[in-house]
């Protein structure tokens, strides 16, 4: 008699079965290609043309195409892409982050194709570039902070409000100080010390994230224009002047051409700006730190076994998630050298919130669902000034027209940490 | 917690407890006092307090002759203290009479002038409120009200100003279309959920973003724009779609609010004697025992979203149809977000929630009042309306703070304000 | 290294989990702790990985007493644990599985992979596991995630390993694998504690074996005890709970469930092509251990879960493919095996929960109006017809006892009218008088002609309540037995055994147990 293998035949050799296709991502991107290539493809009006202007040292590049044409065989290229995504989604077969982000270029230049159409005025790239990275600015280092608290579980809605609170504090000190730098540095201290209120509510008194997060920028918001009306406004001179930033070109690289211009004639919060991005992309997958910073966020109790600290990991990263979005609230008022004002942010943390979830909970992917909102932020001023058939709110509001479908699961996969959300009481 | 049986724990006998501990009487009002000091109640109103106090603090650090008295601080302590007192004093006095009753007004209609103003400024967050409430009662996290009413404001206001209805007939009509768009736009966070598994917390904040560009969008088209103007403003609404003014032209209340008392009661008994509140209950409580008790969870979830859509779509009206008679950009204010206050800090409850939403109306009230009275801004509103709710979540903060008791039983903190945590499987 | 366990106790709350228990793991042996589910074995396991503080009891590491403040220590100390739920974090891969606490670290804090890789392979070597120690956990069968688990506790140097119930969730191949590796451990010198209720593998492997019943050591026994003998320490004496029972007038088939199967989310079979019927006015037990098949049986049937095949007929309207709603109202009683997740809503009041499936309907509701008073005069029946113990029908469910809240839920579902009445686990964890009184409501139940099916893991219950038995092992139905049958067959029949085969082997050896029932049948016949 066998001792163990009890009678139950052919359940292991089944193994683990394939999941079962789903086709949503490629009907998406089909769809889609099809709607711009009626709008912008065959619709409009024949004839027209389309220029765009680069800009180069010392000269400015201008070239143009026909409209019609152009935007319709942008489109098929696109519906291309998507006809590949069907094959590969068919074959099961992966496809790389090359897809999406060819797919998004080729349509967003077919839209410009018919939206600057028989223009007289040339479409300008290189600023149009310049101002989406400037825009995106506070949404990467806010998207920055909600990965670094939401990898290790505490849900941060208050980035708003940490955005805001380091808006204020960087304007007041570099006032005070007459230094950029000074309000740079105490930027992130105003963020970190509304991260301090959450995690005191998220995890000593163990109240709902979503809700401490949501009452805190309320808060932020009532405290900080309060002493905007009474002690800034009063002493603006001497409290609400704060000095700009400089820009500081890097010698050699900014005169590259094209993205010279674009990503090295910056102020240095653009520059820490890609050191964070890099350095936390390099830790978050790579150090002992992130290692463990997931694991708190996934599976806190696996954590707990091996001796990790849940709710010691979960504070010091939320409070370091708040020094980084205060870090980017610094970009409101320093970077612009703009007074502070009430309710300056105006949103730009929920927009940073969706940039997080839209990069998932990856720097890299938030950096660059932060560059496609300030794209959309910049397109809509520049084709503002240009005059064109779209209205401005609805290029406004795709943002977040794009994170439902993500969150929705219309675009692929978006999962969230195991543990968002759940408090770890032993 | 009901404790029918009589108070069986007394404190051990070696400890302070009072010599005649087999007196009925006494340990029985003993009883009713601990259970006072346990109250949620009690702790609503210390968290009150103790917000009014921080509070406090900001009003005199940001007045210019506490200021100064500080600066000789230690020469005088006491004017430093007389000057707080006064700023602090001086502020909530303001706040007061430009809530509630104004003594040195002129007439008696003057006088009376602000509770009016507070209640006018009640209705649109009692409506959202309640909605919210009701979400939060079924387990949805809905941060959406401002969406709604937004969305419920742009379908009653469109209806209000573009068709042309006898009277009744006209208000009956635009209040349900703005209850429809309320209603409509929280149900694609409820379907979304129901289908997809969509998180709702994320969908309403993104819905919210989308409605306030919409209805900007909107009003620059020649569908709502006012046909003179250049402005992003409606037509006037027609004078058959709004709501008929209360105590005449002098004041602003309208009858929004007799409709938002009979939402409180309908929410009432929507919730506690209805067989469809039951169920959001049950859902809310326990999903899992809702669904093997043959509920359809998910068909509950985008009931739960329409209803309390639909009543935030109801403040839209309230707002479109009766403070403001014109839709704008700004037809929201910033009523879907307080509304979240009001519904946490009402617990979720029809009575709580309408309590809750007239405290914050006199903090609006008043808070214009003190602004232009003692020159404290009204943003201090928000401190104190956000200290409230961070305080009543957290009831041993509280507790500490005023040395109460803790209470026995489980519930100080309210439910729905408790965190989610991991079960601890006891093997 | 040798381990010893001193009189540990640990409460919760009421509830005594483990109760003064001893024991001595040896150095280099494999050491079985046998027990049911929810005889504490896995809270003691818990106190010795330093995851619970013991209320009592002290541990000692090869004769001298330490301190575990958290599973760090005990790591340290060379205790490893295998958890039955395993701690993995699934979107890591196997590497930073195994590292996750201690990482190797190069400069800059950033973990060295290539270590980490070398660290998962030597072990996967040194013990031919073939674990690829970059493949994500998420993506590897649950065999090789448990392989993970043991590299994760050897490669901190674990001399005691802890096993808790390794083989609920292995299929048999997977079984053998790992008993093999637990006998190369053994042979390295690693010591095993190995958690189980399974009285196959314990023979299989240990070298002695510790029985634990209620929190409390009740014996032990070595590997060659034959297994009915060590099944009877395990479930433990045969209380009589007196359930006066008639046998049973069954009437015509009601029932008739066919060929049904369900696939659990990650495509595991767990019912597999199971058909049985059941009876007007007849118990129809469903015996196994735990995670059989029989949940997820029950659950098809109320239509919480969709069959992948098969048909559930009940007095020939087909159930399968309806909603819970539907099935209710079509005449079914459901008692959920886990009360207080499925069964009451705490929050909620004695009142309404006694109307939890039934509050829209008449005389509960009119239109989607509830009469309140309704609901009210229906809880001072019901908590009286049931002897709810409660301070009123106002106090919340979640104040009431266990066996309390089991009587509300019965309340509940014996309110109306039934055609089919099902309880899963109807006494788990409840006091001897709740389990008799719920014992004789369902006999009732059945005495008034309606089919009753009972899932039970404890032969006692079984024995008690059946009129006929249907012994599940790995989702399949491996006999339908009469009412009264031997213990000792169907405790090996639970363990996978053929009723031939069981029948067989348990006339060569009887337990204590099983002779007793045999001689008080035999004296009832005279």
């Amino acid at each position: 008699m066998s001792a163990v293998a009890a009678p139950a035949p052919a359940r292991a050799a089944a193994g683990k079965p394939l999941p079962p296709i789903s086709y949503k991502a490629p009907i998406a991107y089909g769809a889609v290609a099809a709607v711009a290539l009626l709008l912008f493809g065959i619709l409009p009006a024949s004839g027209r043309e389309t220029s765009f202007t680069m800009f180069a040292p010392g000269e400015n590049i201008e070239f143009t195409v026909p409209s019609k044409p152009t935007a319709i065989v942008l489109c098929l290229i696109a519906l291309g892409l998507a006809a590949w995504s069907f094959q590969a989604t068919r074959t099961r077969r992966k496809v790389g982050v090359w897809l999406p982000a060819v797919y998004a270029v080729v349509l967003v230049f077919a839209l410009l194709t018919w939206a600057v159409a028989g223009k007289a005025q040339p479409l300008p790239l290189t600023s149009l570039l310049q101002g989406s990275l400037f825009l995106a600015v506070p949404l990467v280092f806010g998207a920055l902070a909600g990965l670094v608290s939401e990898r290790s579980g505490i849900i941060n809605i208050a980035i708003e409000g940490q955005l805001l609170a380091g808006a204020f504090l960087a304007a007041v000190v570099a006032t005070i100080t007459s230094s950029a730098y000074a309000g740079l540095i105490a930027a992130p201290i105003a963020g970190a010390l509304v991260s301090a209120l959450l995690v005191a509510f998220a995890i000593k008194y163990v109240v709902d994230q979503i809700i401490v997060g949501v009452v805190l920028n309320v808060l932020v918001v009532g405290i900080t224009s309060y002493l905007f009306s009474t002690v800034l406004k009063e002493n603006a001179g001497t409290l609400n002047t704060p000095p700009r930033l400089p820009t500081l070109p890097i010698p050699g690289l900014a005169d590259i051409p094209v993205i010279g211009p674009v990503l090295f004639r910056q102020t240095i919060l653009v520059y820490l700006m890609y050191v964070v991005v890099i350095v936390l992309q390099v830790l978050v997958f790579r150090s002992r730190w992130g290692l463990r910073m997931r694991a708190v966020g996934e599976h806190p109790k696996a954590a707990d076994t091996v001796g990790i600290k849940v709710n010691r990991t979960r504070v010091w990263n939320t409070l370091l998630g708040g020094a980084i979005a205060g870090l980017g609230g610094a970009f409101f008022t320093v970077a612009n050298g703009l007074a502070f004002g009430k309710e300056m942010t105006g949103g730009k943390g929920f927009i940073a919130l969706a940039a997080m979830i839209l990069g998932r909970w990856s720097p890299k992917g938030a950096l660059a669902a932060a560059l496609l909102f300030g794209f959309a932020d910049n397109l809509q001023v520049v084709l503002g000034i240009i005059g064109t058939p779209i209205p401005s709110q609805i290029m406004l509001m795709t943002p977040y027209v794009v994170t439902i479908f993500a969150v929705a699961g219309l675009v692929g996969r978006v999962r969230a940490p195991a543990a968002e959300g759940i408090a770890y009481v032993k | 917690m009901s404790q029918a049986t009589p108070a069986p724990e007394q404190p051990p006998a070696g400890s302070t407890a009072p010599a005649r501990r087999d007196d009925g009487l006494e340990s029985r009002a003993q009883g009713a006092l601990r259970e006072m000091l346990e109250s949620s109640w009690l702790v609503t109103l210390a968290a009150l307090v103790l917000a009014l106090v921080i509070s406090g603090v900001l009003i005199a650090a940001a007045d210019s002759a506490v200021q100064d008295a500080a600066g000789y601080f230690f020469a005088r302590p006491a004017d430093f203290f007389s000057a707080a007192w006064d700023a602090v004093w001086g502020a909530y006095v303001a706040l007061f009479q430009g809530a509630v009753f104004d003594p040195g007004a002129a007439t008696f209609a003057r006088g009376i002038r602000p509770i009016t103003e507070t209640m006018t400024w009640a209705v649109p967050l009692i409506l959202a409120g309640l909605g919210l409430g009701i979400g939060f009662r079924a387990g949805m996290f809905n941060i959406g009200a401002q969406g709604q009413i937004i969305l419920g404001a742009i379908f009653a206001g469109y209806i209000g100003f573009a068709w042309d209805l006898p009277p009744v007939l006209h208000l009956l009509l635009a209040v349900i279309g703005g209850v429809i768009g309320g209603g409509l736009w929280a149900g694609i966070a409820g379907y979304l959920k129901a289908r997809t598994g969509a998180n709702e917390v994320i969908v309403t904040i993104m819905l919210n973003n989308i409605a306030i560009y919409l209805v900007g969008y909107l009003l620059t088209t020649s569908a709502f724009k006012r046909g003179d103007s250049n402005n992003p403003v409606s037509p006037p609404i027609a004078e058959n779609a709004l709501y008929p003014q209360l105590l005449g032209p002098q004041f602003r209340l309208h009858l929004g609010f007799v409709v938002a008392i009979l939402a409180a009661v309908f929410v009432w008994w929507l919730m506690n004697r209805s067989t469809v509140g039951f169920a959001f209950r049950a859902v809310g409580s326990n999903p899992s025992a809702a669904r093997t008790a043959g509920i359809n969870v998910n068909r509950m979830y985008l009931l739960v979203m329409l209803v309390a859509g639909g009543l935030a779509g109801m403040a839209g009206t309230a707002q479109v149809l009766g403070t403001e008679k014109v839709l704008t950009a700004g037809i929201a204010a910033s009523f879907g977000f307080d509304a979240i206050t009001v519904a946490l800090l009402g617990r979720s409850k029809p009575l709580g929630t309408f309590f809750a939403g007239l405290l914050f109306g006199a903090l609006r009230a008043g808070g214009f009042a003190m602004q232009s009275r003692t020159g404290t801004p009204i943003d201090i509103v928000l401190v104190v309306q956000s200290l409230v709710v961070l305080f009543i979540a957290a009831p041993p903060l509280v507790r500490a703070v005023f040395r109460l008791p803790s209470p026995r039983g489980p519930g100080a903190q309210p439910a729905e304000l408790a965190a989610p945590v991991v079960k601890e499987a006891a093997a | 290294m040798k381990l010893e366990l001193r009189g540990i106790t640990k409460r919760f709350g009421a509830l005594v989990a483990n109760d003064h228990i001893d024991l001595v793991v040896e150095p280099g042996e494999i050491h079985a702790l046998l027990g049911e589910n929810g005889a504490g074995k896995s809270t003691l396991m818990n106190v010795l990985y330093g995851f619970y503080d013991p209320d009592d009891g002290e541990i000692l590491v090869d004769d001298r007493p330490v301190e575990f403040a958290g599973p760090g220590d005990a790591m340290a100390a060379g205790i490893g644990m295998v958890h039955q739920h395993f701690m993995l974090v699934p979107v890591f891969t196997v590497a930073e599985n195994v590292v996750l606490g201690y990482e190797p670290v190069k400069g800059g804090g950033m973990i060295d992979l290539a270590a980490a890789r070398r660290r998962v392979k030597e072990i996967s070597d040194r013990f031919g596991f073939d674990v690829d120690p970059d493949a994500m956990v998420e993506d590897l069968p649950v065999g090789a995630q448990q392989r993970v688990e043991i590299i994760k506790a050897l490669s901190r140097d674990a001399k005691v390993l802890i096993l808790d119930e390794p083989t609920a969730v292995l299929t048999p191949q997977e079984t053998d694998e790992l008993i093999a590796i637990m006998r190369q451990l053994k042979a390295a010198g690693t010591s095993i504690v190995f958690i189980t209720h399974k009285l196959r593998e314990v023979r299989a492997v240990a070298d002695r074996i510790t029985v634990i019943r209620r929190g409390k050591v009740v014996g032990s026994a070595r590997p060659d005890s034959a297994e009915t003998e060590l099944a009877s320490l395990m479930v433990g004496r045969s209380v009589s709970l007196g359930v006066d029972r008639a046998p049973a007038q069954a009437g015509e088939v009601a029932l008739q469930v066919r060929n049904l199967s369900v696939l659990d989310d990650a495509g595991v079979r767990q019912v597999d092509d199971v058909s049985f019927d059941v009876a007007r006015g007849e118990i129809v037990a469903v015996a196994g251990v735990q995670g059989n098949g029989q949940t997820e049986l029950t659950e098809v049937i109320l239509g919480l879960q969709q069959p992948v095949a098969g048909s559930v007929v009940l007095d020939g309207t087909e159930l399968v493919g309806r909603t819970v709603k539907q099935v209710l109202d079509a005449g079914v009683g459901f008692v959920p095996e886990d009360r207080t997740e499925d069964g009451v809503v705490a929050d909620f009041s004695v009142a309404e929960n006694l109307i939890l499936d039934l509050y829209d309907r008449a005389p509960f509701a009119r239109g989607i109006s509830l009469d309140p008073r309704k609901v009210q005069e229906n809880a001072e029946r019901r908590t009286v017809e049931f002897d709810v113990r409660t301070p009123s029908v106002d106090a919340h469910a979640g104040t009431l006892s266990g066996g309390n809240q089991q009587k509300v839920v019965l309340a509940r579902e014996m309110s109306r009218p039934l055609r089919l009445f099902i309880a899963s686990q109807p006494t788990r964890g409840l006091d001897v008088g709740s389990i008799e009184f719920v014992h004789q409501r369902i006999v009732q139940e059945r005495d008034t002609g309606t089919p009753v099916i009972i899932v039970s893991t404890e032969l006692d219950e079984v024995l008690a309540l059946a009129d006929r038995i249907v012994v599940m092992y790995r989702g399949r139905i491996v006999g339908i037995v009469p009412g009264g049958t031997d213990r000792d067959v169907l405790g090996l029949m639970m363990a996978g055994v053929p009723q031939a085969e069981a029948v067989q082997q348990a006339a060569t050896h009887h337990t204590v147990l099983g002779e007793a029932d045999i001689e008080a049948s035999e004296e009832e016949s005279k």
